[in-house]
């Protein structure tokens, strides 16, 4: 059996065989094992996006399905898509994600406003910034994006929506000036964004 | 047998000190000691597994189609490791996604798959994995803490987020009020730090021997 075996597997035939049905058999892993988790894995993310969500507003602030009540708005770089909160139906404040270019690319950040436009949180949801430096955003690491808060386009000029080096309003990190500067963009131009749009947000129609 | 294919995974024939394989992931993750533990852990899982697959198939497969037969394989395995954890261990998974995707890259895995897994028993081979794993883990562990210390005076910071609340106890903050050395977090610290442990490494090596037998005078 194994003088057989061992006579077979010399033969050309019994290579490709072997590779075609190792092929195969990884295909056929791979599609169970995504059948497998796919549900699971669009409710966990669906899980942490409504975590996220709810980080960047009060407790108690809404009382709507964030998730549920979505809006596509036109800006000029595209559509956004903005989640309204609302407390008793009316629309009292939006989340919606913006981005700027950082050290190494895109940092996406979310971020809540209330209906008068002032920063209710900002939370970075994704970047690539240098550990130990740049991820100083992270509010896993330190406090400073909790700096928004309260901020808005009246009470900041825009002269001071930058970071300190560049005469803003802002801490820059020791040895990180491109990513809190990129995130101080991007928190202008979502403020800059809902301001622009503010009625059509605000608006409280319930498209989809 | 079983204590030198242990021996050889934790130092003889460290997957980082000795092999110098997997050098990519290591300068990538170890700026700090808990990274470096995740990233190792998680290399040691996959390791075990892909040297088990690949010792139970080494029969069935002809020399000349291993590699590719191996590499599919392992790609395989981590991909499905990846999809798993992400379902059924969302938390764990946002700590250690970024590195399981960097394990398929891991030249390490493969190298063991052919230099050890593809000519010996499955136990044998899912020992070894297990060794090798854990000689890479020490290895980043190790780094990491340097770099980490060096870097930003603290040792394994958010050690808690890897590996549960009941480990915050080994969060120390070393140097308080620590300015901190970009240059060890950076990548070029991991070079530095490699460096030196192996110029560590070699000197240990090459201590003279103990003088039990001291070898008769040669006459000139």
């Amino acid at each position: 059996m194994s003088d057989g075996l061992a006579r077979l597997r010399l033969g050309l035939s019994w290579q490709g065989v072997s590779l075609g049905l190792m092929a195969l058999l990884a295909s056929a892993a791979l599609a169970i094992a995504n059948d497998l988790t796919r549900e699971r894995i669009a409710a966990a993310e669906a899980r942490d996006l409504q975590a996220t969500l709810a980080q960047v507003l009060p407790a108690g602030f809404a009382d709507n399905d964030l998730l549920a009540d979505s809006q596509r708005v036109g800006d000029a770089g595209g559509e956004r898509l903005v989640y309204r909160a609302r407390r008793s139906g009316r629309v009292v404040g939006a989340v919606f994600q913006s981005a700027a270019r950082g050290y190494a690319a895109d940092i996406v950040l979310l971020i809540g406003v209330d209906a008068g436009g002032s920063l209710l949180g900002v939370r970075v949801v994704k970047h690539v910034e240098t550990p130990g430096l740049g991820d100083k955003i992270e509010i896993g690491k330190s406090k400073w994006i909790l700096g928004f808060e309260g901020k808005s386009l009246a009470s900041l000029p825009a002269a001071q929506w930058a970071v300190k080096k560049d005469g803003g309003a802002f801490d820059q990190f020791a040895g990180a000036t491109i990513t809190p500067r990129a995130v101080v963009k991007a928190v202008k131009g979502g403020l800059d964004f809902f301001a622009a749009h503010r009625d059509e947000i605000l608006d409280g129609a319930k498209a989809k | 047998m079983k204590l030198d294919v242990l021996k050889d995974g934790l130092w003889h024939n460290n997957v980082v000190f000795s092999q110098m394989l997997a050098l990519c992931p290591t300068m990538a993750v170890t700026t700090s000691g808990s990274n470096g533990l995740g990233m190792g852990l998680a290399t040691t899982a996959v390791l075990v597994c892909s040297n088990l697959l690949v010792a139970s198939i080494r029969h069935l497969v002809s020399p000349q189609v291993r590699i590719p037969v191996f590499v599919v394989l392992i790609a395989t395995l981590v991909t499905v490791v990846d999809l798993a954890l992400n379902a059924w261990l969302h938390e764990l998974y946002k700590v250690l996604g970024l590195f399981i995707a960097l394990i398929v890259v891991n030249c390490a895995i493969l190298g063991r798959a052919e230099a050890f897994a593809s000519k010996n028993t499955v136990p044998a081979a899912a020992l070894d994995g297990l060794a090798m794993g854990l000689g890479f883990t020490a290895a980043l562990t190790l780094i990491g803490l340097i770099r980490e210390l060096l870097g930003s005076g603290t040792l394994f910071a958010q050690a808690s987020l890897l590996l549960g609340p009941g480990f915050r106890f080994l969060e120390t903050t070393v140097l308080p009020d620590y300015g901190g050395v970009l240059l060890m977090i950076l990548p070029p610290g991991g070079f530095l730090v490699l460096g030196l442990l192996l110029a560590a490494r070699r000197a240990w090596e090459a201590r003279p021997a103990p003088r039990a037998v001291s070898p008769a005078p040669t006459s000139a």
